[in-house]
């Protein structure tokens, strides 16, 4: 038995590497572990055998930051990936590396793959494309900030679960009903930049930064100290002060507090459903996020987190080919569904999204639908199709801290915000000199 | 007298100094030259371009208010790490010299944190303190405590401080321990005779023995937590809140591989050399000669 297996395991190994040695191999660096991990390897597997001419090598290299670190550490070897994973906050630094990408549009026209990069969703491939229309890379895994609501928690403090949440109006009174009806936590965040400042100015319809948020030139300036902004940071820092917000850190450290049950309303990413449907004990629904009853043009439209997936210089035009035909690949709206319903991210093809509903994955797994609608509900304005900083990894820490300033009761909101905008300017300043 | 050996020709002492110097070289002396220049330049991330600034990347450093309270938080944190971790271990060694039966065991317990990497370290301490969630901070909430280092400075520096202090215990305890067993016996019991007591003995002849070790540890200390305790506080705080635990070197991982501003990084890596150049000096110079061997 044991001798079998092993001959078996040989013979494989060896019929393997014979073909192998015919494919042409195509390096992508990705960000993912544990499950999402899991699921990429899926695709990978699944490219690599529906086709003999490439080989697609999937390499975990860290956290988004540390991937993004080790694609420039490589390339500035001459050793870079073909497919390097790049978190959305990374776009402006990519965008600004002209000679170390090869454009997407460029590659898939080459390449000749099947791809119609009017199948994406406008909200999501707005993030990634040039003010012409050129997509610049492929949106891989995106994600747009919703609201959780802990029905429990609500019961508990003598609320009625099905509340009016749609306004920030109606979530302060709820706050107030919930912490008088003894909720030690009535509300907690994740990603406080994204969501309450990035987020929330896109679906207000309001400027984060000068230039189109970026999007028209790199001597953009921060803009985010506007009326709504500190309106919205003040009311939270207000919230904060007698714990009818709770922070609990800059990322999603506060998923831990609400998945415990302990927290009764949490803005999130979209994806961080399938962690709370997993662990959560009591009755939990997603509804969309709030917006400012009285603000002009609300709701707009949310933009998006995540990932894309840009092509670097410097390789083969038969590799490139290679590129292409997976890029295509990737875009199949099966893949495309698959991903949006086991992860929670967004559908990012149009075609991915009917499908999906036409399975009856939205009936099935109400509020699954939510993000999706609220990216789409408007066509995105200048102010709403996302952000093109430089730096912006390092200005959204400056922003944390000034966060943390307000809900500590260190600052005025509108010091803070000033403080921040003036701080992430100095930044600004800095990515233009070095990328004149 | 001193002894002085000396080699006839220059062969054999130049083969012999030879790799200790290459390693210096090719370890310390290209890397550090590298950052000098680097730091004179504002490159883009992909070293496709880059511009000459000269002291620009330093002006801009030292105009920046944020850099120079990272000074002041570098010396309360690298203080409060070395006291912590040397005071505790000497505590703990003097103890565990005491003992004659199962000193064994309680050693090895002692010297297990060491083994623990610095963001692993970083990640238990963070487990038991998550705010409201973690073991600690759950029991302090009991106890009508509400524990939120994410928004207060102090908790948020206590906690990093005990995390870096914790795995350096270990290390430290160590050579606390084999310092403590070297002192001759007889010296100690001659004291006890006279009678001194436990305190004047340690005081009066203890510690001065002691002193080598404790200058050696004071040295390697506040080097591990001007540079090594990175792993911690990225892990805990990542330097926050409102920059209360950002010290010198997590700016220089900041700036360089968050920001991709290689030149800032590389001017603090060069100003942070000089820093701790610097201390070296004038420990070496003032405290040394208080040493006793």
């Amino acid at each position: 038995m044991k001798l079998k297996s092993l001959s078996l395991a040989l013979a494989s190994t060896i019929a393997f590497t014979s073909t192998a040695y015919a494919q042409t191999e195509i390096q992508w660096w990705h960000a993912f572990t544990g499950r999402l991990g899991d699921l990429l390897a899926e695709q990978v597997e699944q490219f690599n055998t529906s086709q003999n001419d490439y080989t697609i090598v999937a390499s975990h290299k860290g956290n988004y930051s540390e991937t993004l670190n080790a694609g420039i550490a490589a390339f500035r070897a001459g050793e870079q990936p073909h497919i390097l994973m790049v978190f959305e906050v990374g776009t402006a630094t990519m965008m600004a590396a002209g000679g170390a990408i090869k454009p997407v549009y460029e590659v898939m026209a080459e390449g000749g793959a099947a791809f119609d990069s009017d199948g994406y969703m406008g909200a999501v491939k707005g993030y990634y494309t040039t003010t012409e229309g050129d997509m610049l890379s492929l949106p891989y895994n995106s994600s747009t900030p919703v609201l959780y609501v802990n029905r429990n928690a609500f019961a508990d403090a003598g609320l009625d679960p099905d509340t009016d949440l749609s306004t920030w109006q109606n979530v302060d009174a709820a706050l107030t009903a919930l912490k008088e009806g003894g909720s030690t936590c009535p509300l907690t965040t994740a990603w406080q930049s994204w969501v309450h400042l990035e987020n929330m100015s896109a679906y207000h319809n309001v400027p984060f930064a000068t230039k189109d948020n970026g999007f028209a030139g790199l001597d953009t300036e921060l803009a985010f100290n506007g009326p709504v902004q500190v309106q919205h940071v003040q009311m939270m820092g207000d919230w904060a002060a007698d714990g009818r917000f709770i922070y609990a850190g800059r990322r999603n450290e506060g998923g831990a507090n609400f998945r415990a049950g302990e927290c009764a309303l949490f803005t999130e990413s979209s994806a961080g459903y399938a962690g709370v449907k997993a662990e959560a004990q009591f009755d939990f629904e997603i509804r969309p996020l709030p917006y400012w009853d009285g603000v002009d043009g609300a709701p707009q439209n949310t933009i998006i987190g995540g990932s894309s997936l840009w092509v670097l210089s410097g390789h083969e035009s038969e590799e490139y080919k290679g590129v292409s035909e997976f890029l295509s690949f990737l875009s199949t709206s099966d893949i495309q569904s698959k991903w949006h319903q086991n992860t929670g991210y967004l559908p990012i093809t149009i075609a991915a999204a009917e499908q999906t509903k036409a399975e009856g994955f939205y009936d099935e797994n109400p509020g699954t639908e939510i993000a999706g609608m609220q990216m789409t509900a408007n066509a995105p304005t200048p102010n709403s199709k996302g952000l093109r900083l430089g730096s912006f990894d390092q200005i959204r820490g400056i922003i944390d801290e000034e966060l943390e300033a307000v809900w500590a009761g260190d600052k005025t909101a509108q010091a803070a915000l000033d403080s921040a905008v003036e701080r992430g300017n100095v930044l600004l300043r800095r990515f233009e000199q070095a990328n004149q | 007298m001193e002894k002085r050996v000396t080699f006839k020709g220059w062969l054999l002492p130049i083969c012999l100094l030879l790799p200790q110097v290459i390693v210096t070289a090719v370890f310390f002396f290209y890397p550090a030259g590298q950052a000098v220049w680097q730091s004179l330049f504002i490159p883009d991330p992909f070293g496709l371009k880059s511009q000459f600034v000269g002291l620009g990347n330093f002006e801009f450093l030292l105009g920046d208010p944020y850099y120079r309270a990272a000074f002041t938080t570098t010396a309360v944190f690298s203080i409060l790490v070395t006291v912590a971790s040397l005071g505790m271990a000497l505590f703990l060694a003097v103890l565990a010299d005491r003992l004659i039966k199962g000193s064994g065991v309680y050693r090895t317990l002692l010297i297990w944190p060491y083994a623990v990497a610095p963001a692993v370290a970083g990640v238990l301490w963070l487990f038991m303190f998550n705010t409201r969630v973690g073991v600690v901070s759950w029991y302090l909430g009991v106890l009508g405590y509400d524990w939120n280092h994410v928004l207060n400075e102090a908790e948020a520096m206590g906690l990093v401080v005990a995390a870096s202090s914790w795995g350096r215990v270990s290390y430290n305890f160590l050579f606390f321990l084999a310092g403590l067993q070297a002192i001759p016996k007889s010296v100690i019991e001659a004291a006890a005779i006279d009678g001194a007591r436990f305190w004047t003995r340690f005081r009066t002849i203890v510690f001065p023995l002691l002193s080598p070790t404790t200058f050696f540890l004071l040295v390697v200390n506040i080097v591990y937590a001007f540079f090594e305790t990175f792993g911690v506080i990225h892990t805990i705080t990542s330097g926050g809140p409102q920059q209360a635990t950002t010290i010198l070197v997590y700016k220089v991982f900041a700036d360089g591989f968050v920001g991709q501003d290689l030149g800032s990084s590389a001017a603090q890596s060069v100003i942070l050399l000089v820093v701790v150049g610097l201390l070296t000096v004038i420990q070496f110079k003032f405290i040394e000669r208080r040493v006793h061997y």
